[in-house]
């Protein structure tokens, strides 16, 4: 190597680009003083709220995104007040969260776990969020995740329901409050069995991607239990689009019902598909030929229009749940009606739970008394509330998943309009849809320790 | 065997798609010379062209129902189409129900519409210019397209369904002899792939038996020689790409029912096409449609669950590695002319 090349004005620019390398974490651990990342200076606090707003998904990020601002108006004392008039901790008093205003950036996931940790970085380190939540895939939730562990922010995930966020993927700092695959599969399967017998053949058409594998494994199991028989399980691109090659061998197969593990997109397309091959009209083995959607997005549910008639699927919530179930559910109705007066349609699922995730956050803050991530993460482990819309829920301190009912609901025969797409057929109790913290479905990974950062 | 011929029911009309967008791809590449990447886009427009028809068919006005109450408990806001007033409940219905079928009317004009913008808008700017030039900024286009109309549309999928009529599957397995229910195809499809045979014949009638068809074909093959007759050729052209962007509308329109629309349902069909294009053969219109058949078939097959198990994952790969074989062994593809792109 040679230094006749080092001018002056180079001599600067090295200067300058080491001073500034060497102050960065500086600048990274700026509230290093209070001991965790992000401390909230001032009288404000930021959250950070990534959800896909480009992409197939932008209109489930859209309507959680409406959630979020809901939550943070009535968490500054805005609005009727929605589930904080029924949630059964009655700490918060919209006067923000410790009496900081709550001030919000949202960031763009896109639905790629690259760029959703970009927009998250970005988020903690530039905005100072001490707080990330929303978004609307397992990858996603999975990446954030990490980069919260990593960061010393809480991660109140969003739509997320592979069992791997709170499996093996689990991280200290942060909760699921949505519900998960294994949930679906044993909350569907006696329903299934009643609805269609438990002498059934069973086809499944499989997502090829982590979410795919976690809800085919938990539907297989919890339906072959009840006596089902898998006669084939074939794995279909992501980014398929004409399922008809995966759709036409099924009936050959001699299977009586098909099961689509797909979401979103796939799951519009894929249920369209099979609709349009008649396979609802067809007779085999002697019975009805039906399909089963394990989880249900009411939002993409409009996408395949009246295909969804009679399928039936699982959810995590449900806007109607308190006015045909009773106050078990209450809570429901106080956010329908403050989603529904502001925006003028009932919220969905994805809604739903990142509002409640928003004020499970602020709620444990409040408790602990502080922001502090450790604080945080002690105040939600092992919390049990009621009041948020899904009845009495426990967010369990070994892997940080909610526990509580699942509903499942079928495709409406008769809709009154695009919000009215599925009825409840029944619920879950919670009971029936807990599993140990070692099930095998989730084993390997561990929480480890939270890290407040800094 | 009955799982054979289903696959290649099924490949044909998979086919069928991919050689109605690659067969209005190569038009513009024959005529024009520009690799339009905004071809996709073109596709999703056209399947747009139905929902807004649709759209169209069913715009309503709002009366208040007292009898009945919205999810806030307030009276239900009921949407009466204007077309119920006009002709009558069970025609309007009727009406709405071929809301599809009757949208080509719709879309033939808006899609030539837009196609004779974009060419003389855009394209025309870039034709002595590099293809790689072309590609940026027909992809770019195709993008504004795609934002255009999530922009208004959304980015969920719009169900767009068939005509009733057309709901249901018919039982081909029955009718050769084989068990029930072991070959069935929706009729839809079965429109779909009648449907694609009838434009692509169109198109192929066009060229080889008009006068116009005639100009265009010998301007494909030498564009000077007939500029220097006299012949004002770039008037013709532009009308071919107006005529192109139809094709590739009316394919979309078709297809509306088969997959709800989506605002990126083009980029999923635009490198297909593309590879169908380059197999099939630069500028030649029976290779783009021979390949597309053969694609979609080998696509189907490729899908089946006996060959899965046997090569995982070769679903994925199966058109891209055909394209490579046929490259290699047959670089100007299937019926590829020589000196196109290889000047």
């Amino acid at each position: 190597m040679s230094f006749s090349n080092l001018t002056r004005r180079g001599l600067i620019k090295t200067s300058a680009a080491a001073g500034a390398g060497l102050a960065l974490p500086t600048y990274l651990s700026a509230a290093s003083h209070a001991g965790y990342t992000n401390a909230p200076q001032g009288d404000t606090v930021t959250l950070g709220f990534n959800v896909p707003q480009s992409g197939p998904y932008a209109d489930e990020g859209a309507d959680e995104l409406r959630a979020f601002e809901l939550a943070v108006e009535h968490l500054n004392g805005g609005g009727d007040g929605g589930m904080m008039q029924t949630f059964s901790s009655k700490a918060l008093n919209g006067t923000g969260i410790l009496g900081k205003k709550v001030e919000y950036v949202t960031g763009d996931t896109q639905t790629k776990s690259d760029a959703a940790r970009a927009s998250a970085k970005s988020m903690i380190e530039k905005d100072g969020a001490v707080m990330i939540s929303g978004g609307s895939s397992s990858g996603v939730a999975v990446a954030v995740q990490a980069l919260c562990q990593e960061a010393g922010v809480i991660f109140m995930a969003g739509l997320t329901h592979a069992n791997d966020t709170t499996g093996k993927d689990k991280r200290a700092n942060g909760f699921r409050h949505f519900f998960n695959s294994y949930m679906s599969g044993a909350a569907l399967a006696p329903i299934l069995a009643n609805e269609y017998g438990k002498d059934r053949k069973a086809y499944h058409l499989t997502a090829d991607y982590n979410w795919g594998y976690t809800t085919e494994e938990a539907v297989r199991s919890s339906t072959e239990a009840f006596g089902w028989e898998t006669v084939n399980a074939v794995k279909t691109p992501l980014t398929q689009t004409d399922f008809s090659a995966y759709i036409a061998p099924v009936l050959q197969s001699g299977a009586d019902v098909l099961v689509l593990n797909h979401y979103g997109g796939n799951m519009v397309n894929s249920l369209t598909n099979a609709v349009q091959f008649g396979l609802r009209d067809k007779m085999v083995n002697g019975k009805k030929f039906e399909i089963v959607v394990p989880l249900y997005s009411e939002l993409m549910a409009r996408g395949a229009g009246a295909n969804i008639k009679g399928i039936l699927g699982s959810q995590n919530w449900d806007w109607k749940l308190e006015d045909q179930l009773g106050s078990r559910y209450s809570g429901t109705n106080a956010f329908v009606q403050s989603f529904g007066t502001k925006y003028g349609f009932p919220p969905s699922q994805a809604a739903h739970t990142c509002y409640v995730q928003t004020m499970l956050y602020a709620d444990a803050v409040t408790r602990a008394g502080s922001f502090n991530p450790c604080a945080v993460v002690e105040a939600l482990e092992g919390f049990e509330f009621d009041g948020m819309g899904n009845g009495p829920t426990l967010y369990r301190a070994d892997d940080h998943q909610c526990f509580k009912d699942v509903v499942v609901v079928k495709g409406k025969e008769n809709p009154e309009n695009e919000y009215d797409l599925v009825e409840i057929v029944e619920v879950t109790p919670a009971d029936q849809v807990t599993y140990a913290p070692d099930h095998e479905q989730f084993a390997g990974g561990s929480l480890g320790s939270c890290n407040a950062g800094a | 065997m009955d799982a054979i011929l289903l696959q290649i029911l099924n490949g044909l009309d998979k086919g069928s798609a991919y050689a109605l967008i690659a067969l209005g791809l190569t038009l513009i590449f024959g005529t024009l010379g520009v690799v339009n990447f905004a071809h996709g886009a073109l596709f999703m427009i056209g399947a747009f062209c139905a929902v807004t028809f649709s759209k169209l068919l069913t715009l309503s006005h709002t009366i208040i129902d007292d009898t009945r109450k919205d999810f806030l408990g307030n009276p239900m806001k009921v949407d009466v189409p204007y077309i119920h007033e006009f002709v009558g409940q069970t025609t309007g219905d009727a009406i709405i129900d071929w809301a599809v079928p009757l949208s080509i009317l719709f879309a033939v004009p808006v899609m030539i519409a837009i196609g004779f913008i974009m060419e003389r808008g855009l394209i025309k700017h870039f034709y002595k210019r590099p293809h790689a030039d072309q590609i940026l900024v027909t992809f770019g286009l195709a993008i504004v397209l795609q934002e255009v109309i999530k922009f208004f549309y959304g980015a969920n999928p719009i169900p767009t369904p068939a005509p009733a009529v057309f709901a249901g599957s018919f039982d081909f397995g029955a009718m050769l002899g084989f068990d029930p229910n072991t070959i069935i195809y929706p009729y839809w499809r079965l429109v779909y792939f009648g449907f694609a045979a009838v434009i692509i014949g169109a198109v192929f009638a066009f060229l080889q038996f008009t006068t116009f068809g005639m100009v265009v074909r010998a301007g494909m093959a030498d564009r000077e020689t007939v500029g220097l007759l006299g012949i004002n050729i770039d008037k013709r052209f532009t009308i071919m790409f107006g005529i192109a962007a139809a094709v590739a509308g009316l394919a979309g329109v078709m297809y509306a029912p088969i997959n709800s629309p989506n605002y990126h349902m083009g980029m999923d069909f635009l490198v297909l096409s593309f590879v169908v294009v380059v197999v099939g053969g630069m500028g030649s219109l029976p290779g783009a449609v021979l390949a597309g058949f053969l694609l979609g078939i080998l696509e189907s097959f490729a899908s089946m669950s006996a060959i899965l198990e046997l090569i995982p994952g070769i679903n994925q790969i199966i058109i891209y590695l055909v394209a490579i074989i046929i490259l290699l062994t047959r670089p100007r593809g299937l019926m590829g002319r020589k000196g196109v792109m290889e000047e």
